[in-house]
């Protein structure tokens, strides 16, 4: 394992990460504008909508019921992994690699992000 | 609007804002909350949440295009993101509590410091240079290919860096915006780090920085599936658009026109929020 080999395999996983994310994004847009009722929409104030589609179980729950807007949070809570799981990469290459430095610095990173997703929850 | 043709316009801003952010470099997001803003008066919240959600989808696509040139440095890039996230997540849980019409008018002046930089453009030529004492012990510097051979290169100032890296995180949660201008400047400026190396660098930066703030808007109801569905696929498919044709453009006549719309835009922001309109 090289830094080299590392970051295209890390390349490739975000690229694979997007695609699922934007299919699953794109399943659930058809969906809703399939079901979408013919009124008109405005988005002009801002309205907390509740944790049904903003925290984490209860996007899970809504998408596994496939309802339209869970599917699409569902897609665009995969992309936001997508990042993470390049951060835990890089932990385990930096640690193959016995590079103790780096795998601090990246864990330091991936806790941060974990902070802010656990704050989701 | 109904929901049908809210989804077709936004769709249609989104690819034409991702496809000029990557013909430019300056990245999708600085047109496409302004663009929701103004022209179909989405609320700043939902467009900044939109916008960040593209962002990741821009930067994690790109990502293994950039890796496979051997640009971008994996040190460097995690290195500042220990600053950058920090930053995020700061700038998240302010743009909880700023008004909208601050949020406005603060994207109308990063605004402007974006069309500067799009039209200065990139500078000439980059003379690699030696690691400092911080920049050594880190084991920042690497080596890139310029013609075919490697170059190596240091890291310098690593401490300002990381402040500006800061800095640019911070912007980057308050606004939903990959701020990849900052980033290069903090890196090729500050850090006198090449500038090819430093632009992939930042991209490959800018999803981790706005996966930071994510979560936080996420639980706060930044992020409307409704408004962000359309605005991710489109800047996603206009960004990959734009990289494909990246080869072919003249680049430095459309940067100078992306600086126009820019900060035509900055001037429309930056009014719209004193009045109030925004």
């Amino acid at each position: 394992m090289n830094d080299r080999r590392l970051e295209i395999m890390i390349g490739r996983l975000l690229q694979i990460g997007v695609l699922v994310a934007a299919a699953t994004v794109f399943a659930g847009g058809v969906l809703y504008l399939i079901q979408s009722p013919s009124g008109h929409v405005d988005y002009r104030t801002f309205v907390f909508s509740g944790p049904a589609l903003n925290s984490l179980s209860g996007i899970v729950i809504s998408a596994a019921h496939f309802q339209s807007l869970g599917l699409i949070q569902l897609g665009l809570l995969l992309l936001i992994a997508t990042p993470v799981a390049r951060v835990a990469m890089a932990v385990v290459g930096f640690t193959l690699e016995r590079d103790r430095l780096y795998t601090i610095v990246s864990l330091i990173v991936l806790l941060i992000l974990a902070f802010s997703l656990i704050h989701a929850s | 609007m109904t929901a049908w043709e809210f989804t077709a316009v936004v769709w249609g801003l989104s690819f034409l804002a991702g496809f000029l952010g990557a013909l430019t470099g300056l990245g999708g997001g600085v047109v496409v909350v302004p663009a929701l803003a103004l022209a179909l008066g989405v609320n700043i919240k939902y467009a900044i949440g939109a916008s960040l959600v593209s962002v990741i989808a821009t930067s994690s696509g790109a990502a293994a295009a950039y890796v496979r040139e051997g640009f971008s440095n994996i040190r460097i890039g995690m290195f500042l993101e220990v600053a950058t996230t920090l930053g995020a997540i700061l700038g998240a849980f302010l743009a909880g509590r700023v008004s909208t019409h601050a949020l406005a008018i603060i994207f109308g002046l990063v605004l402007i410091q974006a069309a500067y930089h799009s039209f200065r453009g990139a500078p000439d030529g980059d003379r690699p240079i030696e690691s400092d004492s911080l920049g050594r012990r880190l084991r920042l510097g690497s080596s890139y290919p310029v013609d075919g051979k490697a170059q190596e290169y240091g890291v310098r100032n690593v401490p300002a860096g990381f402040g500006l890296m800061f800095g640019a995180g911070t912007l980057s949660g308050l606004l939903g915006i990959g701020s990849g201008a900052v980033k290069v400047i903090a890196m090729d400026r500050i850090m006198r780090i090449p500038f090819k190396v430093s632009t992939t660098t930042s991209n490959f930066m800018i999803g981790v920085t706005a996966a930071a703030s994510a979560g936080i808007y996420l639980s706060r109801g930044f992020i409307d599936p409704r408004v962000a569905m359309p605005v991710m696929l489109g800047v996603l498919t206009g960004a990959l658009l734009g990289a494909k044709v990246l080869v072919h453009a003249r680049v430095r006549t459309l940067r100078i026109v992306f600086a126009v719309v820019i900060l035509a835009l900055a001037i429309e922001m930056i009014v719209s929020g004193i009045t109030g309109k925004v």
